[in-house]
């Protein structure tokens, strides 16, 4: 049996195999060590939940903390990403994307097309995402589906460490800006991940479970959950095929379709705010270029639309839960004309 | 000072000013016809600027222009041909058509772009400058901004991180005193926007952006202090445009004959011709020639932007990643 390590590991060990394969790559964000300018201890957080904890000593001079000014550090990763280095730089929530979004959707999402295909920008954003940390309104939204609107961005969003080093290592070789989602409630997971550097394609879907029954299209955390549902209803004899999209940008249009002319049933889990998400995007194409294989209207399992909420009894009911996923499966299964 | 430039040089100078000038009369007039699509921002007045410093500066070395960006393409070596065939919105322009006038680029001559967004260029040229660090090379990345985005927060962002990494960045503001149709006597809350350098902890200079030679040396000191590993200085560049913030703006809200004054009173193509010639440097004649020289290179730039092809359909979808 292959070594299992966390999410949190996973990534970092992606991190560290680049960063000694590639001088030009460079970490950077707020704390990503952690003691710059002060007397005690460098390497003191390692990142806020210490996700690049031990670079610092491993890459001198190459993990860079930054002030607290994200437009000016994702926008100087960017720049740099066109001079030669293939930053990582840390958003650290994607919440706080407010404050420098100029810079990734109309700087570097940009460059290539509006200067006629003749610039790289080689930079991968990091930033954590999703709600279950009891970190309220403003450090808990998903946002992908904000990304994955703008063209010229990738968007991808590992689930498990398996992906999440793999996906990490070909982010870090990709030659246009990509933003990598890491959901904060993911960082302990355990799963088996190889010793040795290996990519995981962009644009591929991982089907997690095979069925012929239904389709549940699902992304990030949300894969877990819809896993768990689909094993409960397999107990119920209905078999249900789980379909991680891995990246929202580029999307696998083709595995969806395929699953879903094959089931005639949709189901699609996303975390988000459900209005213009990555939920009501999938159930659009499906309804466009699948319609007539659909035996049932399709259900979106999504948080609702209201911000993320701080007490636990409110925040434990925004989050889909595998009985929310459960139930959506049961009325598109039992739908009749 | 004019004693250091050679002949050469100050030909140099001369041609690069003239040719940002006549581009931008020619396209002053040919927007007035309508054939010139979207809307442009002329830097007919500021030439001094641009060359004054980019004479300074290698291919290797990085600037970061703005939406009035035409001036510093040219000076930083940017085709002319090129340029035209862009803003005219033809397949043959830099960006093949797929930037117009306020986002010309070319990144193998270290030109990082126009910038449609008001102060877009701070954070990048710090990234720049911040890879020559990395890379332990000794050029300098250079942001042009306006009076306008002197009061963005991703300057007084990109000023800090500037000084905090100790980067080769020079930031110059040049202020024409218009934000648009705000005066920057309102918009800007100090006397000077150089007096912010002390804020950033970094020398802040106040130069006559009318005048080639002032601006030329005031900035060989603070790219020679980068390029030696001294860090940033914020230059203030004092000038005017001559024409509205885009063509068409009547500029109603700049004083009458404010413009007339200012040409006649300062022009730097004027000022520069006149104490060249009159120190024995160059001679009339040879700047006439560089005249009709420039004259003719615009004139074929818009007879071949005019007659060059738009780009196909097909272009649309292409260019958007550089791996799909």
């Amino acid at each position: 049996m292959a070594r299992k390590i966390t999410y949190q590991q996973a990534i970092n060990e992606a991190l560290a195999q680049e960063m000694a394969r590639d001088s030009s790559v460079i970490v950077m964000g707020e704390d990503n060590h952690g003691g710059e300018g002060s007397p005690g201890e460098q390497d003191a957080w390692g990142g806020v939940l210490g996700v690049t904890k031990g670079l610092y000593h491993k890459f001198p001079g190459r993990v860079i903390d930054t002030p607290i000014s994200e437009s000016g550090f994702i926008g100087a990763a960017i720049g740099a990403a066109t001079n030669g280095l293939r930053p990582v730089a840390e958003l650290m929530f994607v919440d706080f994307m407010g404050v420098c979004f100029d810079q990734i959707f109309n700087q570097a999402a940009k460059f290539r097309y509006m200067f006629g295909g003749k610039a790289e920008t080689p930079v991968v954003i990091r930033t954590m995402y999703g709600a279950g940390f009891r970190a309220a309104a403003q450090h808990s939204q998903c946002l992908y589906s904000l990304f994955t609107h703008i063209p010229g961005l990738k968007v991808v969003m590992p689930a498990t460490p398996y992906d999440a080093k793999g996906m990490l290592i070909q982010a870090i070789r990709d030659n246009d800006p990509v933003i990598f989602m890491e959901h904060k409630m993911l960082y302990t997971l355990e799963g088996e991940v190889p010793e040795e550097s290996y990519t995981v394609p962009f644009g591929e879907a991982n089907v997690v479970r095979e069925g012929d029954d239904i389709t549940v299209v699902t992304l990030g955390r949300m894969v877990h959950l819809a896993d768990q549902a689909a094993q409960a209803m397999q107990k119920n004899g209905v078999h249900v095929e789980v379909i991680d999209l891995r990246t929202t940008s580029p999307l696998d249009e083709a595995t969806v379709l395929e699953s879903v002319e094959r089931t005639g049933r949709l189901v699609v889990v996303d975390e988000s705010n459900p209005r213009c998400s990555m939920a009501s995007d999938i159930a659009g194409l499906v309804a466009q270029k699948a319609f007539g294989a659909l035996k049932a209207p399709i259900e979106q399992v999504t948080a609702p639309h209201v911000p993320p909420p701080f007490s636990d009894a409110l925040e434990d009911i925004y989050i889909p839960t595998v009985a929310d996923i459960q139930g959506a499966i049961g009325r598109v299964m039992e739908f009749r004309r | 000072m004019a004693s250091e430039l050679t002949k050469d040089r100050l030909l140099q100078a001369y041609r690069t000013m003239r040719t940002i000038r006549d581009f931008e009369d020619r396209l002053h007039a040919d927007f007035a016809t309508g054939e010139i699509p979207g809307f442009v921002h002329l830097y007919a007045g500021e030439e001094a600027s641009a060359t004054g410093i980019c004479m300074h500066l290698g291919k290797d070395d990085y600037i970061a222009s703005t939406h009035r960006g035409h001036g510093h393409c040219i000076a930083k070596g940017v085709d002319v041909m090129g340029m035209m065939a862009e803003i005219w919105g033809k397949k043959t322009g830099t960006c093949r058509g797929k930037g117009g006038s306020m986002h010309i680029a070319d990144l193998s001559l270290g030109m990082m772009g126009a910038n449609g967004i008001v102060g877009g260029g701070g954070p990048l040229i710090c990234g720049a400058a911040l890879a020559m660090k990395l890379r332990k090379l000794d050029d300098v990345a250079i942001c042009f901004f306006g009076d306008g985005a002197s009061n963005q927060g991703t300057i007084f962002e990109a000023l800090n991180l500037a000084t905090v990494w100790n980067l080769p960045a020079i930031f110059v503001a040049e202020n024409n005193g218009y934000a648009e149709a705000t005066s920057s006597k309102y918009s800007v809350a100090c006397d000077n926007i150089a007096d912010r350098a002390s804020a950033f902890g970094m020398p802040g200079v106040i130069v006559d952006g009318f005048d080639f030679f002032a601006v030329h040396e005031a900035a060989g000191e603070a790219i020679e202090r980068a390029r030696k590993g001294g860090g940033p200085t914020l230059l203030e560049v004092k000038l005017s445009r001559y024409y509205g913030h885009f063509e068409g703006d009547q500029q109603k809200y700049r004083a009458p004959n404010e413009v007339a004054h200012i040409k006649e009173a300062k022009d730097c193509l004027t000022t520069f011709a006149k104490r060249v010639t009159g120190a024995g440097q160059l001679t009339q004649a040879e700047l006439s020639a560089i005249d009709a020289e420039v004259a003719a290179l615009i004139e074929e730039s818009v007879r071949r932007a005019k007659s060059d092809p738009k780009p196909a359909a097909a272009d649309l979808m292409t260019d958007v990643y550089v791996s799909y």
